[in-house]
């Protein structure tokens, strides 16, 4: 199949980079975006030629930047869009979404899609050792993805990460280095050693085409919904790409003809209240966020200080007439539980933090209650248990003996 | 004497080097000598005199927005590196 990415382009002046494993603009240093020619795209992609496919992330592959097939996780996305009545009674809202990738595969996190496509890209440019800088989800993706596809990996994470998502790196064979500092400061680390060793770093130099891969959860979203745009969308934010994906999948859908409507989608940005510099940075009508040094907070996976796209996903966040805000870490875990309780989804912290961030934007009025809502659920709550051992109730012990059951069950039984 | 540690990136206008040597007490100091001496690096670090938001200064490992920005003194011997802001998340 034809590749129809032309090239790189800077964000900020608009510079053209031939496709290749580089991300910032050398002459002013800003992010580089893969630009495509949707005119060509439009001639050759259709809902039916999509519904056609099988159902993963790859089957909007016109607008994903590889070339051929992909070679590493072609069974990516194609997860389930839930309606959410039960907690939609609970906030008072009249129809609420749950786009859950909790369950995308192999590694329970949406950064199984951004990672598709950076290793694709990455065994296409020749690369035969990988790495990230990461604060848990994308390590699980990279050393798993890696290993199917035969690459040697690196991981890069804060030593202080939760043990399971260590845990789930290692498994996979990847040699994985905890570095004694804040994720910025990891990331600033790994920006030197792709420089020094030239190692294909998914969300270093290959950040242009592994930010891409986060468009498929818009394009999900928006099929599953019969090919129309939801009026709200809140996600969570760490770096702030993906809610910019999100909605640049929806502009896309416009532009090529697969979507009539133009986007009206308004986009929410969620945060822990420890680490907020996007959400500090919205609602203090700033230009530019403030990073945090040392973020605090349970919700390790948002924690990023300084985040790349902070300028850019504050600015499209006005932009669309949303907002931001950011929650205590009881709140996350507040939210963790009902979302467990209400729709059965045991999303990790940032999904807490997500939904704790719509149930309050919902109580500012800022988010009506009378329109449709889309929450993404981006990570799965067996990796970060830890910050719910005080929150649910342990299991009663008992000896295996009915008199035993009696005495701590309180409901009156059928048969005497 | 500081110096400079100079990203690949930036090095065809470094006249080649990894590290340049450099006068100065303050950060702002030390680059506007390093400015002096490459001065096709002055587009590249500055605009309008301010210096470009998507490249990060480091004193001696640490960023110098949680210090005094370009006001950040500097002691003989330690090292200032510059690196791209874009990555991660």
């Amino acid at each position: 199949m034809a590749d129809y990415s032309l090239g790189l382009q800077c964000k900020l002046c608009g510079k053209r980079y031939d496709k290749q494993p580089i991300n910032f603009c050398t002459d002013d240093f800003g992010p580089l975006e893969v630009v495509y020619d949707y005119a060509a795209i439009k001639a050759n992609i259709s809902r039916e030629k999509i519904q056609s496919r099988p159902r993963s992330m790859w089957r909007y592959r016109e607008l994903l930047p590889i070339a051929g097939n992909p070679t590493v996780g072609p069974q990516v996305g194609g997860t389930p869009l839930i309606r959410a009545n039960r907690l939609a009674d609970e906030l008072g809202v009249e129809a609420l979404w749950i786009k859950n990738d909790a369950v995308n595969f192999p590694t329970l996190s949406f950064k199984d899609r951004v990672v598709s496509v950076a290793l694709s890209k990455a065994v296409e440019f020749g690369f035969r050792i990988v790495g990230c800088a990461s604060t848990g989800n994308l390590a699980n993706s990279v050393a798993a993805n890696a290993a199917q596809a035969g690459l040697e990996a690196y991981i890069f994470v804060p030593s202080d990460l939760e043990k399971a998502k260590i845990l789930g790196t290692s498994v996979f064979g990847a040699n994985v280095i905890g570095v004694n500092g804040t994720y910025d400061e990891v990331n600033r680390l790994c920006t030197q050693v792709a420089f020094k060793y030239k190692w294909g770093f998914v969300n270093i130099n290959l950040r242009p085409f592994y930010a891409e891969g986060s468009k498929t959860m818009g394009y999900e979203i928006a099929e599953d919904l019969g090919w129309r745009f939801p009026k709200h969308v809140v996600a969570p934010m760490a770096g702030g790409s993906l809610i910019g994906k999100i909605h640049k999948a929806f502009t896309e859908l416009h532009e090529v003809g697969l979507v009539d409507a133009p986007v009206t989608t308004k986009m929410y940005g969620a945060q822990a209240t420890g680490c907020n510099p996007i959400s500090d940075c919205v609602k203090s009508d700033r230009d530019r966020h403030k990073p945090i040094r040392k973020p605090n907070t349970i919700c390790k996976s948002l924690a990023i200080g300084d985040p790349a796209d902070g300028i850019f996903s504050s600015k499209l966040i006005r932009n669309s007439g949303g907002w931001a805000e950011d929650v205590s870490d009881d709140e996350i875990v507040e939210s963790m539980l009902q979302l467990a309780r209400t729709e059965g989804v045991f999303a990790e912290t940032a999904g807490g933090t997500t939904l704790a961030v719509a149930k309050k934007l919902i109580e500012q009025g800022r988010i009506p209650r009378d329109e449709e809502i889309v929450l993404c659920i981006t990570g799965n709550g067996l990796k970060t248990q830890d910050c719910l051992a005080d929150a649910v109730e342990r299991p009663a012990n008992i000896k295996p003996s009915l008199e035993a059951f009696d005495a701590i069950y309180a409901g009156d039984p059928v048969l005497v | 004497m500081t110096k400079v540690q100079i990203p690949p990136p930036l090095r065809e206008q470094a006249n080649g080097l990894a590290e340049v040597p450099v006068a100065g007490a303050t950060v702002g100091e030390a680059l506007a000598d390093l400015v002096r001496q490459c001065p096709a690096l002055d587009s590249k670090l500055f605009d309008s005199g301010k210096l470009r938001p998507h490249i990060n200064v480091l004193v001696n490992d640490e960023d110098i927005r949680y210090l005094d920005d370009l006001e950040t003194p500097i002691a003989d011997g330690q090292a200032i590196a510059l690196i791209p802001a874009v990555a991660g998340g």
